[in-house]
């Protein structure tokens, strides 16, 4: 029985190590251990020994048994091996191919830069105010200190429904309805579209959009609103950005500023897109004037504010080197995909 | 406002580079917008004499001339035949750029040397009209005598530099050279040199010619006049005729060019009558009668109505009054005695006439920003003392000056304390006080009065005394400060501004990309949409001066806007293109519209190329998701004319409509000129926002396995896949986790008019591992309602 063990071994070790994949490794595992295997025969035959011999073949069968299963776990790891590099060896793409995706679809520039700047003025604690496109002329003129016959109420300027009511020519009543509806403090910014009455062309639209910003409490000055406004100009165009405000003239401030940021590209030395200047004209700024602040029953000895307003598609084609405003409302999908 | 800087320079002492000097008014509120060299593109043209004219050798038409240049004698060949010997002309030497950058170099015409040109105005960059005096055709002969080499410019009054200034509605003080050299002069801290006007006075009392009454003293607080006789009328000279063509005014004759100079130096319009026309020497002013004609300056016929003032004499009218004289009192050859008429009319009066008779000119434009009424007398005397100047006719004694009401110079007390807590500034009071009176502010310095010039009409409150004190002081000089402390508020979006940027993120994220569309349209849209006459859509807020029909309502749908954009992307070759907008339409709340309308936001989604209907409607529901929204339902809907009547469905949230989707009608398609498969979906954002809830909460991770059944069933083609999943989810149990549709199969091996429909349906218990008899028992219940309800049939 012995030789019969023996010689089961080395047929089994032999046929172990000629097996090329493991489905024959299997087989080989079969032939010999399975339940109906030959050393699991021969063992089945244990009955016959005298029981002298038992102990010494079964210790015999069982170190076969376990020097073949080892034989087989070391065959097998290096059996899969070389099937795992076949097929690593098989398997190559050229990377170089598309990537697959569901592109994004993207923001309009104008969303973009009103987002970007109503998110700066959140971060300041300003809430978001809005108001009718279609709005009451006193919203619009009176209540902004326009009197009746002033030359900016010119009917070619503003598209009217009719005597009492027009398009909106600027996001500043939003300012007049929220005095109206809210105590001081007052901090709010209103995005909006807006209208008048200019033909078409690369730098005109009858509708475009504006950002508006008032500040209403005690004690608020000037000093803040350039402080405000360079925070701004900073967290928009760049922490090198510069500001400079120039006098001018609005019905609904006192005193008026335009304000100009320095260039975003040349930095202020002076470019083709600043036009040499060095400066771009972005903001209407100015402190609310004390007709305004009254006609919204605000005591204007006790209160001051500041306001200012720009045009998001000035900003957004200088912020994107957009040449034609007609860009911005055709919406070639190949233009809106830029941003 | 084109100031010539020679023309400042009278008044004011400007000894800076000009740049720097436009850079000081911009940064003190006179903004200039640019710097115009006169001439700058002319160089090295110079006043030649010509010495001797020889015809050409080799050419009939051409000369040769020998010309003294100053310099040098030079050669040039020339087939000018307006010239003699002797002439002084303008000579473009080797090397000269003329008007448009054209160069003149040295040449050879027909083998003989040619060291430069002669020029005609045109080619200095004039016409005839600024130079009378030159030939219709040939050289420039330059009448008065200049030393040869006189550089050319001189010759033509082109030494002077003009800065054009952008003057604000508030100053009309400032549309003038006067008015530009008093900010000047506090701008630079100069001396405003004013000016000194000293008459003679040659004639009798003006009283003996003219009478004037102001009939409606509202509409012109102020009538000023002076009488002018033995009037020579011939062209003004050289150097008022430099300065008007340098501000931008043509010159005609002395008289006119006078009242245009005047108008231009004081910023108050003039007007010249022929007195022989005034009838009875009367000049009345009064409002127009109703349908009366009259014929102005441009030879237009003009009727007038009772809201407008006119000047007039006893007959008729001779002048709309601040915007335009009549042909009868008109200024001729053989105009012997005038009247100067410098008056005050009230602004919006004046901007209303020239609105209704469509006449706008430089003087109602002025006119209606309101003018200083004391400037009246001023510029009145200016204009006669010109006349003196000028040599054009003999001035009368004393003004006719009708001024009854007289307006008295506004007074406001000021707080140094209060202009510097608006400002943030620490001005002292002396540098305020120093401040106000380089303006012509009188101060009283005990008690802090501002006493204010009635040019400054501008100057109301003390708000605007601060705004002096910030441009002087240096806008930017202002430290910047931080609101920190005051006015602290909480800033964030509301609920509804938050669930707005989910929607737009969604469709971004969905692939779609983001259009704007003008909000106003053409009230043809509804016929090309297909609505209905009686659809409601069709009342409409209409916009009473459109830019032109396309733009004339407000716009009640956003779908012909979307199809428009997906024509243009559509026609520009592009396969494929998924688009959204969020914006309002407008709706009426009565016609004719006398409340403000309702401005409801909507969503509206277009697509087209791989898209079908099942993509929008997947975009639809991903938005339903983000949004926390469950019960929504896609309803069949067959009516919409605007949509495929088997491609659409209408949306609804909780049984409320919130929308239409679907497949545009391929009349509709083909109209817009859109593809035949177009998708648009509009979504009503409100209700979005009223259904939406942001907050989530969490459901926990199921802990025992799932267990799940294929079927697959026969059922009638017009049943939806809609009502047999209602009677999946309602049999299920508790225990039915998801259903899913992977298959509806038409075709071989299923009966006509009959399709297949195949679920996996997914059973899972939240406290314990399902038995096979647990689901059995749910599936038979699911297989009996099935086939009871539907009559469905198992494969």
């Amino acid at each position: 029985m012995k030789e019969q063990l023996n010689s089961i071994k080395n047929k089994a070790e032999a046929e172990i190590s000629n097996v090329e994949t493991i489905s024959e490794l299997e087989n080989v595992r079969v032939k010999y251990l399975g339940k109906k295997g030959e050393l699991t025969s021969v063992l089945r035959g244990m009955g016959s020994l005298t029981p002298e011999e038992r102990p010494v073949v079964g210790q015999m069968a069982n170190e076969i048994r376990s020097f073949l299963e080892n034989r087989l776990v070391d065959v097998k790891k290096e059996l899969a091996k070389k099937e795992r590099d076949l097929r690593l060896k098989e398997e190559v793409i050229d990377v170089t191919m598309p990537g697959k995706v569901k592109s994004l679809g993207k923001k309009h520039p104008l969303t973009s830069v009103i987002d970007e700047i109503t998110e700066v003025f959140i971060g300041m604690g300003y809430e978001i105010a809005e108001g009718p496109e279609v709005e009451k002329d006193y919203y619009n003129f009176e209540a902004l200190n326009i009197p009746e016959n002033h030359p900016a109420k010119d009917v070619q300027d503003t598209f009217y429904i009719n005597e009492n009511m027009l398009l909106r020519t600027q996001t500043s009543p939003v300012q007049i309805r929220v005095m109206e509806n809210k105590k001081p403090p007052i901090k709010v910014i209103c995005p909006g579209r807006v209208y008048r009455s200019d033909a078409v062309d690369a730098t005109h639209s009858p509708i475009f959009h504006q950002v508006e910003g008032l500040v209403v409490d005690k004690g608020v000055t000037m000093g803040d609103l350039i402080g405000t406004l360079k925070i701004f100009a900073k967290s928009v165009f760049g922490e090198k950005t510069d500001i400079r405000l120039r006098p001018h003239h609005f019905p609904f401030t006192e005193p008026s500023a335009e304000v100009d940021v320095s260039c975003w590209t040349c930095g202020g030395k002076g470019c083709r897109v600043c036009k040499g200047e060095g400066w771009i004209e972005i903001l209407g700024a100015g402190m609310v004037h004390p007709n305004v602040l009254e006609c919204c029953g605000i005591d204007s000895s006790v209160y001051s504010g500041f306001a200012f307003g720009l045009g998001a598609e000035r900003t957004a084609m200088g912020r994107f080197n957009i040449d034609d405003m007609r860009l911005l409302y055709e919406n070639d999908i190949r233009f809106l995909k830029q941003f | 406002m084109k100031a010539p800087i020679n023309w400042l320079k009278d008044y004011v002492d400007i000894d800076l580079e000009y740049k720097d000097f436009a850079d000081k008014m911009t940064m003190s509120g006179s903004k200039v917008e640019g710097l115009e060299e006169q001439g700058e593109e002319i160089s090295k043209v110079v006043v030649g004499k010509i010495l001797s004219m020889e015809k050409h050798p080799n050419a009939d038409r051409l000369q040769v001339c020998k010309v003294d240049t100053g310099n040098e004698d030079i050669q040039i060949v020339t087939g000018a035949d307006n010239i003699n010997e002797g002439d002084l002309v303008p000579i473009a030497l080797a090397g000269a750029t003329l008007a448009e950058g054209k160069k003149i170099s040295k040449g050879k015409l027909r083998g003989m040397v040619s060291e430069g040109m002669m020029c005609s105005v045109e080619e200095l960059g004039f016409s005839k009209e600024d130079y009378p005096d030159a030939p219709d055709d040939g050289i420039y002969i330059i009448g008065q005598s200049y030393p040869v080499g006189t550089d050319i410019k001189e010759v033509l009054g082109l030494d002077d530099t003009i800065v054009e200034f952008e003057i604000t509605s508030n100053r009309p003080d400032c549309l003038s050279i006067i008015g530009l050299a008093r900010e000047a002069a506090v701008t630079l801290n100069k001396d405003f040199k004013k000016p000194d006007i000293s008459l003679k006075e040659m004639g009798d009392e003006a009283q003996k010619y003219a009478e004037v009454e102001i009939k409606d003293a509202d509409l012109c607080p102020r009538y000023a006049a002076r009488i002018v006789k033995d009037v020579k009328i011939e062209p003004s000279p050289k150097w008022m005729r430099d300065r008007l063509k340098a501000a931008g005014v043509r010159p005609i004759n002395n008289i006119v060019d006078i009242t245009n100079y005047v108008m231009l130096e004081y910023g108050q319009p003039m007007h010249a009558f022929d007195l022989t026309d005034i009838e009875g020497q009367k000049i009345i002013v009064r409002r127009a009668l109703e349908g009366e004609e009259i014929k102005t300056l441009d030879d237009i016929d003009r009727k007038l109505d009772s809201s407008m003032l006119v000047i007039a004499d006893e007959k008729r009218p001779v002048a709309v009054a601040g915007v335009m004289g009549a042909t009868n009192s008109e200024i001729s050859e053989e105009t012997k005695t005038i009247l100067f008429e410098s008056a005050n009319f009230n602004g919006p009066s004046v901007r209303i006439t020239a609105k209704k008779l469509g006449l706008r000119t430089e003087s109602s434009g002025r006119f209606e920003k309101g003018l200083d009424v004391q400037n009246t007398l001023l510029a009145v005397d200016r204009a006669v003392q010109l006349v003196e100047e000028l040599n054009a006719g003999v001035v009368c004694k004393g003004v006719i000056d009708c001024y009854e009401k007289k307006q008295q110079d506004r007074e406001l007390k000021f707080s140094p304390q209060s202009i510097n807590e608006l400002l943030g500034t620490n001005v002292t009071v002396e540098e305020m006080i120093k401040i106000f009176k380089s303006l012509e502010f009188k101060v009283n310095e005990s008690d802090l009065t501002v006493k204010i010039p009635s040019f400054r009409q501008d100057i109301e409150r003390e708000a605007d005394l601060a705004e002096e004190v910030a441009r002087f002081y240096g806008y930017n000089n202002i430290e910047a400060t931080l609101l920190s402390g005051k006015a602290s508020t909480l800033g964030k979006k509301t609920f509804k501004q938050k669930t707005e940027d989910m929607i737009k993120d969604t469709m971004i994220a969905c692939g779609l990309s983001e259009t704007y569309t003008y909000s106003f349209t053409s009230p043809k849209v509804f016929d090309r949409i297909k609505l209905p006459k009686e659809s409601e859509l069709r009342n409409t807020v209409d916009i009473q001066n459109p830019l032109g029909e396309d733009f004339s309502i407000m716009r009640t749908t956003t779908i012909p806007e979307m199809l428009q954009v997906i024509s243009t992307n559509y026609n520009r070759r592009i396969e494929e293109v998924g688009l959204f907008e969020k914006s309002f339409v407008y709706i009426p709340k009565q016609q004719p519209v006398k409340e403000l309308p309702v401005e409801k936001p909507v969503l509206t989604l277009g697509m087209y190329g791989k898209a079908d209907f099942y993509t929008l409607k997947g975009v639809v529901e991903e938005l339903f998701s983000v949004l926390g929204i469950t019960k929504y339902d896609f309803v069949p809907e067959k009516n919409n004319p605007t949509f495929h009547p088997g491609r659409t469905a209408v949306v609804k949230i909780n049984d409320q409509y919130v929308g239409t989707i679907g497949e545009i009608h391929p009349d509709v398609s083909d109209e817009f000129e859109c593809p035949q498969r177009t998708y648009i979906g509009v979504i009503e954002i409100e209700k979005l926002v009223d259904n939406a809830s942001l907050e989530f909460e969490y459901t926990p991770l199921p802990k025992f396995p799932a267990m799940t059944r294929d079927i697959a069933m026969l059922v009638k083609d017009e049943v939806l896949v809609k009502e047999i999943e209602d009677i999946l989810k309602q049999r299920g149990g508790k225990i039915l986790e998801e259903i899913k549709l992977f298959d509806v199969y038409k075709g071989k091996q299923v009966p006509d008019g009959m399709k297949s429909v195949a679920y996996s349906i997914t059973f899972r218990a939240a406290d314990k591992t399902l038995k096979e008899e647990d689901v059995n028992k749910a599936m038979k219940k699911i297989l009996d309602g099935l086939k009871k309800n539907i009559g469905a049939e198992l494969r």
